[in-house]
């Protein structure tokens, strides 16, 4: 009925290079994370050698899964999303959008070789030196102009939620980016520099960088995400478009305030960690608004979450994601934090985040957007995706109860008193006794790797164009509607 | 007083100014005149479905 609108040609062909690299560097970045948890649990995996020791490769672990997979998946899910909800091709044309892409998996590469010869100005998550992230604000810059440029040329009067949320992500981290990499070099041609900031204002500045990272382009970017693929996949539109407008004016006026809760009894101001906290419970709110957006968009059509594994994918992530959030304003309250710091409970908390909620909205969409760019009809397999679905959740689940058991338990002995006032246990004997769950936590990673493994195979099927002969999910139509 | 002052005054009260500003995007949002148009920009995602889907043989 609306022959009369010109078909635009969208550019998919960068988003097929992003969707690539993200099932690339996924891979990558489960391999590492499963190799440094069994170098936790078996020390001599280290191999005596600097290059694989756990302080080098747990940088490549870390920014392999959040830059390198999630950057990937964000930023070609944002150039996809942009130009199908502004009904124009990118700004720019293919030759910057294809500078944004190389020159991104440049950086990606830059950050990870320094990683392992030992450059590093040792803040958590800005890892790369001087030089590294001079290249990556050039890249970010072309970056903001492709998408911003694509918004300012649309065709569709209104902007479509996702886009404010990438919009907030590209230009959060590019001012986070900045301001926590105010560094000076020692040498010309040396690669060792300095930070601006010293002591505690340093420590302030990397955690407002660090949370805010948590923020936005592990929060608001996979948000956008969320507000395009559930209601594609489920063919209808997001429960509450008024609440997703809160939603996320709410997380930007709130999040960028949490960032103290990383330094509670430190020497950052008392009054300093108050507000943070203050800022984190807050957060509540609009997380909880956004989980009920996202999963109700479901209400009335529950019965596909049986028959759709790519949905199914989807909404468990946000159901994650509600999890995570609840859990971390939690562990920012000053006295739940003096339990959980410093321990394993913290690792099992990022890990329900970006396994639960960033990893699985990703799987989601790898899966909804390959047949569309291949231009395929269906997956090659709706029951690997199954397969794929239950390694990753299993995998999960291992993952954060040995963290949970290990983390609160290190926490417990660390502040045990015998009966003449001294401390109970030495330090090895905590590590001695979270031996069993770092063995768990392990295997929890191998199956969350299979898990993408299967996906990677499935998807190269699909993008071959095979279609696997099996059996419909679908179940018959009587017990379906009976359901209800 | 002087402009300095009024620039102070306005600069420490930050936290109302963007009260407010939250405060009206909350009344923009769940304002009843505004229902109708909320409804059909969350469709916007399914416009391209019309010119440009797997009948087409898509692009």
């Amino acid at each position: 009925m609306n022959q009369a609108i010109a078909s635009p040609s969208y550019n998919e062909d960068v988003v097929k290079k992003f969707v690539i690299a993200a099932a690339f560097w996924g891979i990558v970045g489960f391999l590492v994370g499963v190799v440094i948890a069994f170098q936790l649990a078996y020390p001599v995996l280290n191999l005596d050698l600097e290059w694989t020791s756990f302080g080098r490769l747990r940088p490549v672990h870390t920014s392999a899964v959040i830059f390198a997979f999630g950057g990937n998946i964000l930023i070609g899910s944002s150039l996809y999303i942009v130009q199908r909800t502004s009904r124009v091709t990118l700004f720019g044309g293919p030759a910057l959008a294809n500078m944004v892409f190389w020159g991104y998996q440049i950086f990606i590469v830059m950050a990870a070789l320094g990683y392992v010869l030992g450059v590093t100005q040792g803040k958590e998550y800005a890892e790369p030196e001087w030089y590294v992230d001079l290249w990556l604000t050039v890249i970010w810059v072309m970056y903001l102009v492709v998408f911003a440029g694509t918004l300012i040329t649309r065709k569709e009067s209104h902007i479509y939620v996702a886009n404010w949320f990438f919009l907030a992500f590209i230009i959060t981290v590019a001012m986070l980016h900045l301001g926590n990499n105010v560094a000076l070099p020692v040498s010309w041609f040396g690669a060792k520099s300095y930070i601006a900031w010293a002591g505690v204002r340093d420590a302030m500045t990397q955690w407002w960088y660090g949370h805010n990272a948590v923020g936005f382009f592990l929060t608001a970017g996979f948000l956008g995400m969320m507000y395009y693929y559930i209601p594609k996949q489920a063919e209808r539109p997001v429960y509450s478009y008024r609440l997703s407008v809160i939603h996320f004016w709410a997380i930007t006026f709130l999040y960028i305030w949490a960032g103290p809760h990383h330094l509670h009894y430190t020497a950052l101001p008392d009054w300093a960690q108050t507000l943070g906290m203050t800022f984190s419970i807050m957060l509540w709110m609009p997380s909880w608004g956004g989980m009920i957006n996202g999963i109700m968009t479901l209400s009335g059509a529950w019965d596909k979450l049986r028959t759709d594994p790519v949905l199914r994918f989807l909404v468990t992530s946000v159901g994650f994601y509600g999890m995570s959030t609840f859990e971390g304003p939690l562990m920012s309250i000053k006295v739940v934090n003096s339990l959980s710091h410093y321990t394993d409970w913290t690792i099992g908390h990022v890990h329900s985040g970006a396994l639960g909620w960033n990893a699985l909205v990703s799987f989601g969409a790898l899966y909804f957007l390959v047949p569309k760019l291949w231009n395929r009809e269906r997956l090659y397999s709706l029951r690997l995706v199954n397969l794929h679905f239950w390694f990753a959740t299993l995998g999960i689940v291992l993952y954060i109860t040995a963290m949970w058991i290990s983390g609160i338990m290190q926490g417990l002995m660390w502040r045990t008193y015998d009966t003449l006032g001294f401390l109970q246990y030495s330090f090895i004997e905590t590590v001695e006794a979270m031996h069993p769950y770092y063995v768990i936590r392990a295997l929890g990673g191998v199956l969350f790797l299979i898990g993408a493994l299967i996906m990677v195979y499935n998807l190269w099927m699909t993008a071959k164009g095979k279609t696997r002969n099996e059996a419909p999910i679908a179940l018959a139509p009587s017990a379906s509607s009976a359901g209800n | 007083m002087d402009i300095t002052a009024i620039s102070d005054m306005a600069r420490s009260s930050w936290v109302v100014w963007l009260m407010l500003l939250f405060a009206f995007i909350v009344f923009w949002a769940f304002r009843p005149k505004n229902k109708e148009r909320f409804e059909e920009d969350a469709k916007i995602i399914f416009k391209d479905d019309k010119n440009g889907g797997i009948s087409h043989g898509g692009n």
